[in-house]
């Protein structure tokens, strides 16, 4: 298929239809309305499902149940809407429902402003809500890559039978970019009657299926939490994907950033390459599970002196990278945030303070 | 019913006891909607959604898919699963906390998008569940946890009354009000409860079945004084009959 230029919440919103996702619930918010703009018009074309719903907190439960019920279903909102939802994403999480968030991050807290930022790292893959539960968080650092992420979150959200956060910001949302669309989907859920109560006549059963969170024996609720501790285990071997940039010769920083805030470090590299400094990169592009032992690899390589940890936040990631780096290299963090993203001359500046 | 037997237990629910307190009438209420859905030949095709609440575990008594919704938030995850699979029957089952205090908005869209599956709403004018406090539909003067002196409306208000509430939107639906208190009362919430499904199995609308329910343990009663309490002070207040039916598109009767 050709290049279209396409802006990036479109994109993101015929992915999932490409995705085999006709189910999409949302409520409005800057800077990622675009979506359901989009949606509202091709989602019944599709022969899919649009509904605006009354609030995300009612979005989050709307994708509950029709999760539950064992169909691709999707949102997508930004930073505020996102907290509104944290509290069904715990139960999705806790039921173990396969479905697909995606947050375009813009500035906080609070109200904040609707510029991009990357102020939700911690609310992703921390856990925005109750309980031990973690997201398989993918960070897009493109238009074409957020498609590319949304294809995959369907399969792997039913793997896991657990939620799948795609994290980007507003300039990923916002941008037009040339995007090639893979072809769609063929496969379908495989494993939802085993689990999901779609009714017992679909399923030929006459055992009830039931899709719940609570377990009041605490043996049984320990058990529970074992084996959604299992999940994130498994997904720690199986689903870490990042991008190494620059890190095949010698360098003397590494930088550790996800998102657009690597497309700006990435020309950061370059022009100090033509200045005869190198700098290695290192890019999750999942944020959980996290590139642990990558970066730590990168950044004991003898030629490597100091790392940084560049976000378009006040220090999330770094928290990670320190962890990673177990105290081997110095960890530093630069950032900014309000919707202000660290230039690249800001970066070389940086980086020569430390070469 | 087959021959010879004079009682005989739904297929809709299963053999587990049920941790309800003595005379409590969630039971009763479980039996009308299992019947119904036997009745109806529906067992194979309905969902039901379970509340945060005394029902949480209603999962447990009907014989039938269910999910288990967050506090209130039942109407949602009705609508979610009614609008992937419009096939399926859907209801969802919520104390009066539930819906008419923490999940107040989910209810009141979901029944003006005109989601086409049914509540039972069971009204029993006190937060159940988590010892005795005082709900949005707990009576004026009425003594609960956290209205030990009584309820004030000067400071909390007057009950609300949903099925008058949900029946003044415009959309369509079938909003009525019934009561479990005794056996006049039960058979004409078997009725209402199997007019709601029949609607939803129609296509036609949403439907919400308000039931006039007792919570001895927490209103300090024997189940009788229960029951002739809510026939005394609930049923002037909580006037019972069918409030908007989709024959009649808007207003109070
Ligand atoms: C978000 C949240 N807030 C509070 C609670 C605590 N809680 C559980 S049940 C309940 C009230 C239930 O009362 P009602 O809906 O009237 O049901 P009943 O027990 O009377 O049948 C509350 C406040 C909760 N589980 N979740
Ligand atoms: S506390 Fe009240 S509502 Fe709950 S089971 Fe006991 S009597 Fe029924
Ligand atoms: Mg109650």
């Amino acid at each position: 298929m050709a290049k279209i230029l396409m802006k990036g919440n479109e994109a993101i919103g015929e992915a999932a239809i490409r995705a085999g996702c006709l189910n999409y619930f949302a409520y409005p918010i800057t800077p990622q309305s675009e979506v359901a703009e989009y949606l509202s018009k091709r989602m019944p074309e599709a022969g899919g499902v649009f509904l605006q719903g009354e609030s995300e907190v009612a979005v989050g439960y709307m994708i509950f149940g029709a999760a539950g019920c064992g169909q691709r279903v999707f949102t997508t909102s930004s930073s505020p809407g996102v907290s509104l939802m944290s509290e069904a994403i715990s139960y999705i999480a806790g039921a173990q429902c396969p479905a697909v968030f995606v947050n375009i991050i813009r500035g906080g807290p609070g109200l904040g402003g609707i510029l991009p930022s990357q102020g939700d790292y911690f609310q992703s893959v921390k856990g925005g809500g109750h309980g031990d539960y973690r997201l398989l968080v993918m960070a897009p650092a493109s238009v074409q890559e957020a498609v590319e992420m949304m294809m995959m979150a369907f399969p792997l959200a039913e793997k896991y039978r657990n939620p799948v956060m795609i994290l980007g910001d507003g300039l990923i949302g916002q941008m037009m970019e040339p995007v090639e669309f893979p072809d769609h989907l063929k496969s379908e859920p495989t494993n939802k009657d085993a689990w999901a109560s779609n009714g017992m006549d679909t399923r030929g059963s006459d055992k009830q299926n039931l899709v719940k969170s609570l377990y009041l024996d605490p043996q049984q609720l320990n058990d529970h939490n074992l084996l959604l501790k299992s999940k994130y285990e498994q997904m720690k071997k199986e689903e870490i994907r990042f991008e190494p940039y620059n890190t095949d010769g010698d360098y003397r920083v590494l930088i550790v950033s996800f998102g657009t805030m690597s497309r700006v470090c990435r020309t950061a590299i370059d022009n100090l390459k033509e200045e005869g400094i190198e700098v290695g990169m290192i890019r999750p592009r999942t944020l959980f599970p996290f590139p642990e032992s990558a970066i730590y690899d990168a950044a004991v390589k003898d030629s490597c002196t100091s790392v940084l940890s560049i976000e378009m936040n006040m220090g999330q990631m770094v928290e990670d990278v320190e962890r990673c780096i177990r105290g081997q290299r110095p960890v530093r963090w630069y950032g900014k945030c309000g919707g202000e993203v660290p230039t690249p001359e800001e970066i070389m500046d940086l980086v020569k303070e430390y070469v | 019913m087959a021959k010879g037997k004079t009682f005989q237990k739904p297929e809709a629910l299963t053999d587990n006891h049920t941790h309800y307190c003595p005379g409590c009438t969630h039971g009763v209420i479980h039996r009308l909607v299992a019947e119904c859905i036997d009745e109806l030949g529906i067992r194979g095709r309905t969902v039901g959604i379970a509340p945060v609440g005394c029902a949480v575990l209603a999962y447990n008594y009907f014989n039938c898919d269910f999910q288990e919704a967050a506090h209130g938030r039942a109407p949602a995850m009705a609508t979610g699963i009614k609008r992937v699979r419009p096939d399926l029957m859907v209801f969802t089952y919520q104390g009066d906390g539930d819906l008419a205090s923490i999940g107040m908005s989910e209810i009141i869209h979901a029944a003006n998008r005109g989601e086409k599956f049914t509540t039972i709403f069971v009204n029993n004018a006190v937060y159940g569940m988590t010892g005795g406090q005082m709900a949005p539909t707990t009576m004026p003067g009425q003594r609960t946890t956290t209205s030990p002196l009584g309820r004030n409306t000067d400071e909390t208000g007057m009950p609300v009354r949903m099925a008058e509430l949900l029946s003044s939107l415009v959309t369509t639906g079938y909003i009525t009000r019934q009561a479990v208190l005794k056996p006049k009362y039960i058979n004409r919430a078997k009725k209402a409860i199997k007019q709601a499904f029949t609607y939803q199995m129609e296509g036609r609308c949403f439907s919400l079945v308000e039931v006039i329910s007792t919570c001895p343990t927490n209103w300090g009663m024997t189940p009788l004084d229960a029951i002739r309490w809510a026939e005394d002070t609930l049923l002037p207040y909580y006037k019972l009959g069918d409030y908007k039916t989709p024959e009649q598109s808007s207003g109070n009767e």
